[in-house]
């Protein structure tokens, strides 16, 4: 906050009294902090072992014909261009599989930062109850999805609790084998299992918003509503911006819900994903190639739109 | 900053790409004449269990220098997906008793299955032991990579108890053909002693129209395959018949389209189940069932109805060193007596020519399963080759778009996927 405009441009003399300026530096191969290399190559390394590497052979894999083989045994795994991304993106299921995704990210992720934040603010402001609350919302988020699938199955299955409570209203064919129920059904539950954990993202960020803005509000007149949309919700962009990305991309990656929710994706594909049809072509079908590709594909679609939400929610920031 | 950039990228490409190179390296798989200690995995259910380790111990006592280390299936969300796993990894177990035939070409395709029709003998043994129904295990080459091993034969159950709640006369069930069926299926749902008078499982997954589709038209086609010579079948009159039988379960409400989660036959949710013979063990005290064979479009002996097998074999795998002491057990394991064993203790069907004759005490004890007894004589099971999977698959998609939801015509479905099936039997 002290800082110079100097000193933020970069151009402070260095303590060796070198002269300023990029073009005299010390050319130094392993940076300024070499120290800093040594912490996180242990990082570093588990990033290339656990995400670099299969993203890289996932991407071979895409482009050849390839399938899993016994160890020795001898397969040839030509290369065969984009046959592979041709056959994935001509087949009706994988296409119906990215607008059902699409169709999920619609509902899910912009629930997902509206009522996290909401819900984020009262439990800042809150003064009974603040743990109880905090565990409460937290508690989806932290139990084995095969349990709370478990539950919303029996709250939605033709003769469940929802129907029950709607009588006549209820939808027919029932919510999790109607077309048009079945993937927002998915989305509000994805929505409310991972509330808590993007309500600790918004708490930690709402710390950080200095009180003075909600006291200079307050003195100029702002209401409460006033003061969330123009102190709280710039205050807490960054964080925003955080639950967008994270939402998104686990969003993106949608498996568990769709196989045993909707059995599957069904009724009759309505609620598949890519990533469960990955799943049927890598592994139940023996197609990692295919299954590669439609991978590929996924993390282009999904990099495109993290790229589009920092641009346009993130600011300058 | 750029070139640092451009450095480390270098560095992950050429570790991704090397990595890369490593794959199908190493390991090395034994022969059939080198013996010594083996490891076996079995099915995890209770009846297996049992079997698996009095065989196991059975073994161990006679063959001190060829232990046998006997270990239950690990767990997964299918045990083809674990197997595929072990195979890729190289740890495959010398013999694995829980061998889906679904599975078998693409563990084939991938190197992972011992060709058994290269060791001495075990061809003539197969054949000796299974008889005609053996024919169907192999591959599209004629030889075999599995070993018939035991099936369960579908039929239907019934609840009598609900049945005579409705009226219906529980000792001679009206359900031999499609008319009576659906019939009896009415008087059931309309009479309220249970939501659906069946429910098989309207999901997607690959294998469930084994259980639903598949007995019925091996029933209705007298036994035929729903491929044969890289070529569908069952886009013809008898496949439509089946599905429109099907359909009208579905549309009259009779079968519900809503997975049920726990056992609706058990839990009073159906009134009859399509089940092979475990079922006898798991609804002993339960439900007072009743079975008949499954139903065909007109009235056939039940000496004349095949089902679909749901039949279980047993892989040789590839990572084995001591193939020989696996070929010794597995003979072993699916001798007279060993298969006597696994009948008594499972109630499963031995894939035997001389079933009914060799266990003639066990069925006049156990008359419950004579009828599974008869009927594993006429099985079908699933196409052989590595996109077996793929084409059940495809057929499951139809089945669900037209049958269980109604939302296309059964005919041109069935059609539709008869020519989509066609391409995949082609491909290697």
């Amino acid at each position: 906050m002290t800082s110079t405009l100097a000193e933020r441009q970069g151009v402070v003399p260095s303590s060796g009294g070198a002269t300023p300026g990029r073009g005299r530096r010390k050319r130094r191969p392993l940076g300024r902090n070499p120290l800093g290399l040594l912490f996180s190559a242990p990082y570093l390394l588990f990033v290339l072992a656990i995400f670099a590497y299969p993203v890289g052979y996932a991407f071979w894999i895409s482009f050849h014909d390839f399938f899993f083989a016994a160890p020795g045994a001898q397969v040839a795994r030509p290369f065969v261009g984009f046959t592979n991304y041709v056959t994935a993106l001509t087949d009706p299921a994988v296409l119906r599989s990215f607008a059902n995704v699409g169709v999920f990210l619609v509902i899910n992720v912009p629930l997902t930062v509206v009522f996290s934040l909401l819900l984020a603010t009262a439990l800042n402001k809150a003064t009974r109850a603040v743990t109880f609350l905090r565990i409460s919302y937290y508690v989806p988020y932290v139990t084995a999805s095969i349990a709370v699938v478990a539950v919303w199955s029996f709250l939605f299955n033709g003769h469940g609790l929802v129907n029950s409570i709607l009588g006549p209203l209820a939808p027919s064919p029932s919510w999790l084998i109607n077309d048009h129920w079945a993937m927002p059904i998915i989305a509000f539950f994805v929505t409310w299992k991972q509330l808590g954990f993007y309500i600790l993202l918004y708490l930690a960020a709402l710390q950080n918003v200095p009180k003075e803005l909600y006291e200079s509000a307050s003195t100029d007149g702002a209401g409460e509503a006033r003061k969330f949309f123009s102190v709280t919700v710039p205050g807490v962009r960054t964080a925003t911006v955080l639950v967008l990305l994270v939402s998104t991309v686990t969003g993106a990656n949608l498996f568990t819900e769709p196989y045993l929710l909707t059995n599957g994706g069904g009724p009759d594909g309505a609620s598949t994903s890519p990533v469960l049809i990955m799943y049927q072509k890598g592994i139940e079908q023996g197609q990692p190639d295919v299954a590669a590709a439609i991978g590929v594909v996924l993390v282009i679609a999904v990099l495109i739109i993290a790229f589009l939400q920092n641009r346009f929610a993130g600011g300058r920031d | 900053m750029r070139r640092r950039t451009v450095l480390i990228t270098a560095i992950v490409a050429a570790g991704a790409f090397a990595l890369t190179a490593c794959s199908g390296g190493g390991g090395s798989s034994g022969t059939s004449s080198q013996h010594g200690p083996i490891t076996i995995w079995y099915s995890n259910n209770e009846q297996e269990v049992a079997w698996g380790k009095q065989m196991v111990a059975s073994w161990n006592a006679a063959h001190p220098k060829e232990q046998v280390k006997g270990q239950e299936i690990p767990a997964g969300k299918t045990s083809e997906e674990v197997i595929g796993a072990a195979i890729t990894a190289g740890n495959a177990p010398c013999l694995i008793y829980n061998t889906a035939p679904s599975a078998v070409g693409q563990f084939e395709k991938q190197g992972g299955l011992v060709d058994l029709s290269k060791i001495s003998g075990a061809s003539s043994y197969i054949q000796a032991r299974s008889g005609k129904v053996a024919e169907q295990y192999k591959n599209t080459a004629g030889d075999y990579f599995q070993m018939p091993w035991k099936s369960n034969p579908v039929v239907i159950f019934y609840n009598k108890d609900m049945f005579k709640k409705a009226g219906l006369d529980p000792n001679n069930p009206k359900l031999s053909t499609y008319a009576d069926f659906i019939a009896t299926s009415k008087k059931l749902v309309a009479a309220g002693v249970a939501p659906n008078a069946i429910l098989p499982a309207p999901t997607s997954e690959f294998f469930q129209s084994q259980f639903d589709f598949y007995p019925l038209y091996a029933a209705e086609s007298g036994g035929k395959q729903i491929v044969a010579n890289n070529k569908s079948t069952f886009a013809d009159q008898d496949g439509y018949d089946v599905a429109d039988f099907w359909a009208t379960l579905y549309k009259d409400k009779l079968a519900g389209q809503e997975a049920y989660n726990g056992d609706a036959f058990a839990d009073g949710k159906a009134a009859m189940a399509i089940v092979g013979p475990w079922a006898v063990a798991v609804y002993k005290g339960k439900v007072n069932w009743g079975s008949v064979p499954v139903p065909t479009k007109e009235a056939k002996p039940a000496s004349d109805v095949w089902t679909f097998s749901d039949a279980k074999n047993i892989g040789l795998y590839s990572a084995c060193k001591n193939q020989g002491t696996a070929w010794d057990v597995l003979k072993y394991s699916t001798s007279k007596a060993e298969d006597q064993k696994l009948l008594e203790l499972t109630g499963q069907m031995p894939l035997r020519t001389d079933l009914a004759t060799t266990y003639a005490d066990y069925f006049k004890a156990n008359p419950a399963y004579k009828a599974f007894g008869d009927q594993a004589s006429r099985t079908v099971e699933v196409p052989p080759g590595p996109n077996t999977v793929e084409m059940l698959q495809a057929f499951r998609d139809a089945w669900s778009k037209s049958v269980i939801f109604g939302k296309q015509d059964t005919k041109a479905a069935l059609d539709a996927a008869a020519t989509k099936i066609n391409t995949i039997a082609k491909q290697p």
